[in-house]
């Protein structure tokens, strides 16, 4: 599959991505130069010890945040120059995010929430309604549509939030932490729809400290004071176990 | 691991004769752990000089068939009621190896560890695949499900495993950081003019370690 992924343009490429905060003697390095690139169909877990660079990087790969050297190519743009046109709608109709808190808008219902991305695209009302609603399905939350986030919990929300990064057809999904609020059968759940976007073509970046759940992942980067130390591919050996024939 | 009681398990269903079952066995536990007809057969003799199975004919092909006993019943009934010994912990290379490292010069602890993570993490990638194919398979409907079942536990054993390993490494990263920190902020600490003798710790350094040697003995 890494064959498939390499005669591919990524999805999500990162040169020498560096980011400083501050300056003199406060200042930080968030990022000391990323090499990062993230193929269709593939998943890439990003682990490493708080305050490692993890959220920096993903808001970096968004468009949320500026490097301070680097550059951040989304299908091939270069998102650091592009206008700021041009950047919202790659971040509409490309990128998907789902954040460390989950942000949604107080003021809509969870389906409004999930339709928003694709409205603000000029998607018209009704097809954003009929996509947000099979984006709910999709996460077994049919029944909360109608809710606003102060009516959901802590789990409902995130996985409403995770709902608006999927909706549409996104090429690149971001999630930060995105199974923080879950419990582990829910948690899974999610991981297991991340993983199968990205089956059917998708880039996704997951930043977690859950082992059990980068484990989803194609590959894992270990971050550690802003670099990346060290990544882990999966065994292209079908199993690590002996005697798999028994199971197929 | 019990090869004694998985052995008496499955001759509950009925008699077996040794090479089925191994297959049996393994096909249980997708071949997690690998018997060979040697351990089989090492096996049912002992549980046969132990009373819990005896000789029951042959079947058509002229293997020998080996039957539960009453004895046998009793014993696996027994087995299933009694928790899995936790009193022993199994000695753990791993831990065995931080606790060496732990100190020793010319030994980076946090390479050890991070190399350790690589190899945890991506046993857990390929137990995680293997689940997600188990999964996909029951969920189809196909055929052997009580297999695949115990199979897809197994799996998640491993999983689970594999996960409190990463994580106590999480954890034991962390840890080392926060006590090099606050060690260095003691050197730092321009209070005991001492300090900087390397042969010549403070009193307070010495008698920690001792107490604690103390408590654990
Ligand atoms: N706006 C900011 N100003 C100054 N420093 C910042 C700013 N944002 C982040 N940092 C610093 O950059 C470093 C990386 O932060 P980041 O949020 O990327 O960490 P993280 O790996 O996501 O951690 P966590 O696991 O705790 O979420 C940290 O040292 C953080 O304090
Ligand atoms: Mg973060």
């Amino acid at each position: 599959m890494s064959d498939r992924h390499q005669t591919r343009q990524p999805v999500l490429q990162l040169e020498r991505l560096v980011r400083t905060h501050g300056s003199g003697a406060t200042e930080v390095h968030a990022l000391r130069g990323i090499d990062l690139a993230v193929h269709p169909g593939e998943l890439v877990a990003v682990m490493g010890p708080s305050g490692s660079g993890k959220s920096t990087l993903l808001t970096l790969a968004g468009g949320l945040d500026t490097p301070s050297s680097g550059r951040v190519l989304v299908e091939g743009t270069d998102i650091t120059t592009a206008s700021r046109k041009q950047l919202a709608s790659l971040r509409r109709r490309s990128i998907g995010y789902v954040f460390q808190d989950y942000n949604l808008i107080p003021a809509l219902t969870a389906a409004e929430n999930v339709a928003l991305p694709l409205e603000l695209d000029g998607t018209s009302a009704r097809k954003a309604r009929v996509a947000a609603l099979a984006a709910l399905a999709e996460m077994n939350l049919g029944v909360l549509a109608d809710r606003f986030p102060d009516e959901m919990s802590g789990g409902q929300q995130q996985r409403v939030a995770i709902a608006r990064a999927l909706v549409g057809d996104r090429r690149l999904v971001l999630a930060d932490e995105p199974t923080g609020a879950l419990d582990s059968e829910t948690g899974e759940s999610v991981l297991g729809l991340l993983r199968s976007r990205c089956d059917a073509g998708a880039a996704g970046v997951l930043v977690t400290h859950e082992p059990r759940f980068a484990a989803w992942a194609d590959r894992v980067v270990f971050l550690r004071d802003g670099s990346v130390v060290d990544e882990t591919l999966r065994s292209h050996a079908d199993s690590l176990l002996s005697g798999q024939a028994g199971i197929q | 691991m019990s090869i004694r009681h998985g052995l008496l398990a499955l001759l509950e269903r009925g008699p077996r004769y040794g090479s089925q079952l191994r297959t049996e066995f393994e096909s249980r536990t997708g071949s997690t752990w690998p018997l060979n007809v040697g351990q089989v057969y090492t096996t049912l003799a002992r549980l046969e000089r132990d009373g819990l199975v005896a000789p029951d004919g042959e079947d058509a092909a002229g293997h020998t068939l080996y039957a539960i006993t009453d004895t046998g019943r009793a014993e696996l009934r027994e087995w299933y009621e009694r928790p899995v010994d936790r009193a022993n912990p199994p000695r753990d290379e791993l831990a065995i190896k931080l606790a060496m490292a732990v100190g020793s010069t010319g030994v980076d602890i946090r390479a050890v560890i991070q190399s350790q993570r690589h190899a945890t993490i991506r046993a857990m990638q390929d137990y995680t695949r293997l689940k997600a194919t188990a999964l996909a398979a029951l969920e189809s409907g196909q055929a052997r499900e009580r297999d695949d079942v115990a199979w897809l536990l197994v799996l998640e054993q491993l999983i689970f495993q594999t996960e409190a390993e990463a994580r106590w490494l999480d954890h034991c990263e962390a840890r080392l950081v926060r006590l090099s920190l606050t060690a260095d902020r003691r050197a730092a600490a321009p209070e005991p003019p001492q300090a900087a003798a390397d042969d010549a710790p403070a009193p307070t350094t010495t008698d920690r370690p001792r107490t604690a040697r103390t408590r654990r003995a």
